[in-house]
């Protein structure tokens, strides 16, 4: 009797975990399924590099490249904010804030975290991009520049929290060692804590990458979304994850246009897995060592 | 040596701005938050349905949408999450096949959140025939916030220090009785600590509902599991992009934004005082 | 009599509430071994980080009293740490190379002053790992990680890092607790060698260690210094009961 229940037991945790294995089987299934066709009719290198996306025309025509150019801008900007707005506020409260104010500062950033991504996207709609309109005299708000400060300051927290964890596991003797030998606390800090703790930091970088580049709403409902490359970074631009969630609501379940986001889809989640592979990848190597 | 110690201030005080930028930003968000969703928050605008196309009344039946939404995906969640992460911690055999689930919940936690929409999309509401449903809603936030508590839970149980488990194991229980007598109450705190930053999680997403279950605008509460619903995120979404009349959307918007970001807040807050307050008690 | 390296005046320490040091007057000889013995936590490893300022770093440390290095009262508002720190060089309990090449570790001190050539720090590189008798086995492969190194040929590392600043003192943290019997002999050889340019102070737990290498030793009990002398008079004639008591064993 008490073997069964111990057989019983152990089997729903087997069969649990090959429920999170059919999940992910789920998902790629159906992203292939409904996507591949798309690649019967429209050829892999019209798809990645023409640049004329107009699914709805009579004559459509799905040139993603100005879509992939304006994801990668958006994250890029957002890089830019979030990178050193993230490392420096997790420099400052793992090396230098008082444990006051580290009490107070952790749990804050962990809050930012919490904040739902349509929230940043009201925020960005309907207080920063008005502001960015009059500020540099634009016909409209919603472009790059407003979406990337959004997104950057939502990649903060996730960047913060990871490079302060990576920091933090750079032992005590190291910092002692640099601190004997007569060096400033900055120059403790950035010529031997933060070089110590760089994979965690790279780390903590990529996952904002994977987080931005994936990221719908904010850049939805901020980045303006006409499908062009855009020119300067007050253009407006529509970023992959925006085009699917914007039109995926006008296809028709089955049509080219409606396999074309699948396709998207697809790039998308293979650009998500790639830099996750990455990060792992440096993980690995430091665990190693 | 005066170059040394300008540095040393300047560096220190980059690096403080860093911070204070990050804060300030915080401040300015939530007071615009709080000011202008304050100012549309009342208890008809929570205990009433949308009147006139969405420009006046109150959000009640969002409120309900999300609710539901968030409590069937956990239930799913939670359980199956729980029975992973103890596969992954306590048997862990064959050794292969924990590396094919741990890659699978990488995988699977830094996937877009619009692919899990799109996914729900096809298997649920055309293959499965649920349609665009409260079920298929959850099923998909539910399938999202697998690897969330996956996470938390192994991480719980691997801070379960080893002695607790030989002990138990000592005294002559049985594996599946030391992890259901002993591991899991000793980490159940932690355990619950996850699972309830994944509710806060889970009740902002928007992407993945958008076309499983969410729908722009229902006088009613939801009745039955293939009912479509509204929901809170969604309806900050419609609100802004749909509809003709801005000048009269967006304080909704703004009240509705204030009531799940409260919510959202208030749900990991209560997750982070609940840790800080067991590290403060355990001492092993 | 010699003019003290390092001499201490009515040195009081307090942690928090808790006081660690009482009243301690030293004046350690230059260029001599001087060893700190005593029982854990009588305040000997305290009182080597008074002398380099790393009690700074722990919160709520309040000092009283003087400490002065030559003529420089290193607790006075004018004194910069930095420069206290490049003048008095710490080896620490367990070897801590940063995770740098070799090369670069013992560079560290030189190239953080910014006012070294690299011709200068690369000669200053050489000479440090001579010193501390780590360059004949190094030479071959300075710029491959100082993690590669044995435990032994670390803490030399860390010697020659501390070195390489040319202090006038070197403070040792009970240098050779976490080492094997043949590396503590030669860390202990070499500091014979290098007191002929620099005072050497050591906190050691191993009293024989003490009765090897030391000129002069100091032993501490809870936070007091109780005896201070020629090595050789405190381990033959012990002027207190208590020295005696902890040289054969009683307690410890």
């Amino acid at each position: 009797m008490k073997c069964y229940k111990e057989k019983v037991f152990q089997a729903v945790t087997y069969t649990a975990s090959l429920f999170t294995i059919l999940a992910l089987a789920g998902i790629l299934f159906s992203l292939f399924r409904e996507g591949l066709p798309f690649f019967n009719r429209v050829s892999l290198s019209q798809f990645l590099f023409t640049n004329s996306w107009y699914p709805t025309h009579e004559l459509p025509e799905f040139g993603a490249w100005a879509l992939i150019v304006g994801s990668l801008y958006v994250t890029l900007g957002a890089l830019l904010i979030g990178v050193p707005l993230g490392l420096g506020s997790a420099i400052f409260i793992s090396e230098i804030a008082g444990n006051r104010l580290k009490e107070i500062a952790k749990p804050v950033i962990e809050l930012l975290a919490g904040i739902p991504s349509v929230v940043y996207g009201l925020f960005g709609m309907a207080f920063l991009a008005p502001l960015v309109r009059e500020w540099f005299n634009l016909d409209t708000g919603l472009n790059v520049f407003t979406g990337s400060i959004i997104l950057g300051l939502m990649i903060v927290p996730i960047v913060a929290s990871m490079s302060e964890d990576a920091l933090s596991n750079v032992p005590k003797s190291i910092r002692e060692a640099a601190l004997a030998l007569g060096a400033t606390k900055i120059e403790c800090i950035f010529r031997t804590v933060v070089p110590a703790a760089r994979s965690g930091i790279i780390g903590s970088v990529l996952l904002g990458f994977g987080r931005a580049i994936g990221e719908t709403m904010v850049v939805l409902m901020v980045t303006g979304g006409s499908a062009q490359i855009p020119k300067t970074i007050f253009a407006s631009a529509r970023p992959i994850t925006s085009t699917i969630a914007a039109e995926m609501g006008e296809t028709v379940v089955g049509d080219l246009h409606y396999q074309s986001l699948f396709a998207l889809a697809i790039l998308l989640f293979g650009i998500t897995f790639i830099s996750n592979l990455i990060t792992e990848m440096v993980f690995l190597r430091r665990s190693l060592r | 040596m005066n170059r040394r110690k300008l540095y040393s201030y300047f560096g220190t005080g980059i690096l403080g701005s860093a911070l204070l930028i990050t804060f300030m930003f915080l401040l300015v968000f939530i007071v615009r938050m709080f000011w202008m969703g304050a100012s549309v928050l009342s208890w008809d605008f929570l205990f009433q349905a949308p009147k006139q196309a969405m420009t006046a009344g109150g959000i009640l039946p969002a409120i309900v949408g999300t609710f539901w939404l968030t409590a069937i995906a956990i239930g799913i969640a939670l359980p199956l999450g729980i029975m992973t992460a103890i596969f992954l911690t306590s048997y862990g055999k064959p050794a292969w096949l924990v590396r094919v689930v741990k890659i699978t919940i990488n995988t699977l936690a830094g996937t877009p959140s619009i692919i899990y929409g799109l996914f729900g999309m096809a298997v649920f509401v055309s293959m499965m025939k649920l349609d665009v449903s409260m079920i298929a809603g959850a099923f998909t936030l539910a399938i999202l916030a697998l690897p969330m508590i996956i996470n938390a839970t192994e991480e719980a149980l691997r801070g379960v220090p080893r002695d607790f488990h030989d002990a138990s194991l000592a005294l002559g229980a049985t594996k599946r009785q030391t992890i259901m007598r002993v591991m899991i109450p000793t980490a159940l705190p932690n355990i619950l600590t996850g699972a309830i930053i994944s509710i806060g999680r889970i009740a902002g997403e928007t992407a993945p509902i958008m076309f499983t279950a969410a729908t722009f605008y229902s006088r009613l509460l939801p009745k039955r599991l293939n009912d479509e619903v509204m929901a809170l995120p969604y309806h900050i979404y419609a609100l802004m992009t749909e509809g003709t009349h801005a000048e009269k959307q967006v304080p909704i918007a703004y009240g509705t934004a204030l009531v799940l970001l409260v919510l959202v807040l208030g749900i990991s807050s209560v997750a982070m005082y609940v840790r800080y307050s067991i590290r403060r008690k355990r001492k092993w | 009599m010699v003019k003290p390296s390092i001499s201490t005046q009515n040195l009081n320490l307090w942690f928090a509430k808790q006081q660690v040091l009482h009243d301690v007057n030293i004046d350690i000889h230059d260029k001599k071994v001087t060893a700190i013995i005593g029982p854990s936590g009588c305040g000997k490893s305290t009182l080597l980080r008074c002398f380099n300022r790393m009690n700074d770093l722990i919160p709520e440390t309040r000092i009283e009293g003087k400490v002065s290095i030559g003529d420089l009262d290193i607790y006075s508002s004018k004194a910069d740490v930095t420069s206290i720190r490049a003048r008095v060089g710490m080896v620490f309990q367990k070897p801590n190379p940063f995770p740098k090449s070799i090369y670069n570790n013992v560079a560290f001190g030189l190239a953080i002053q910014g006012k070294y050539s690299k011709c200068d720090i690369h000669s200053r590189v050489e000479e440090s790992l001579r010193a501390a008798w780590l360059w004949e086995e190094v030479k071959d492969r300075l710029h491959s990680p100082a993690m590669a190194l044995s435990g032994g040929q670390q803490q030399r590392l860390c010697i020659a890092r501390a070195l390489a600043n040319n202090p006038e003192v070197l403070l040792l943290d009970e240098p050779t607790s976490a080492l094997d019997p043949q590396s503590t002999a030669k860390i202990e050889e070499l500091c014979l060698d290098l007191k002929k340019n620099v005072s050497i102070l050591i906190v050691t737990h191993n009293i024989a260690q003490a009765g090897r290498i030391s000129d002069y030793t100091a032993f501490m009990y809870l936070g007091q210094l109780v005896e201070f002398d020629h090595t050789e008079k405190v381990f033959t004639v012990p002027g207190d009961k208590r020295t005696e008591a902890y040289l054969t064993g009683v307690f410890g």
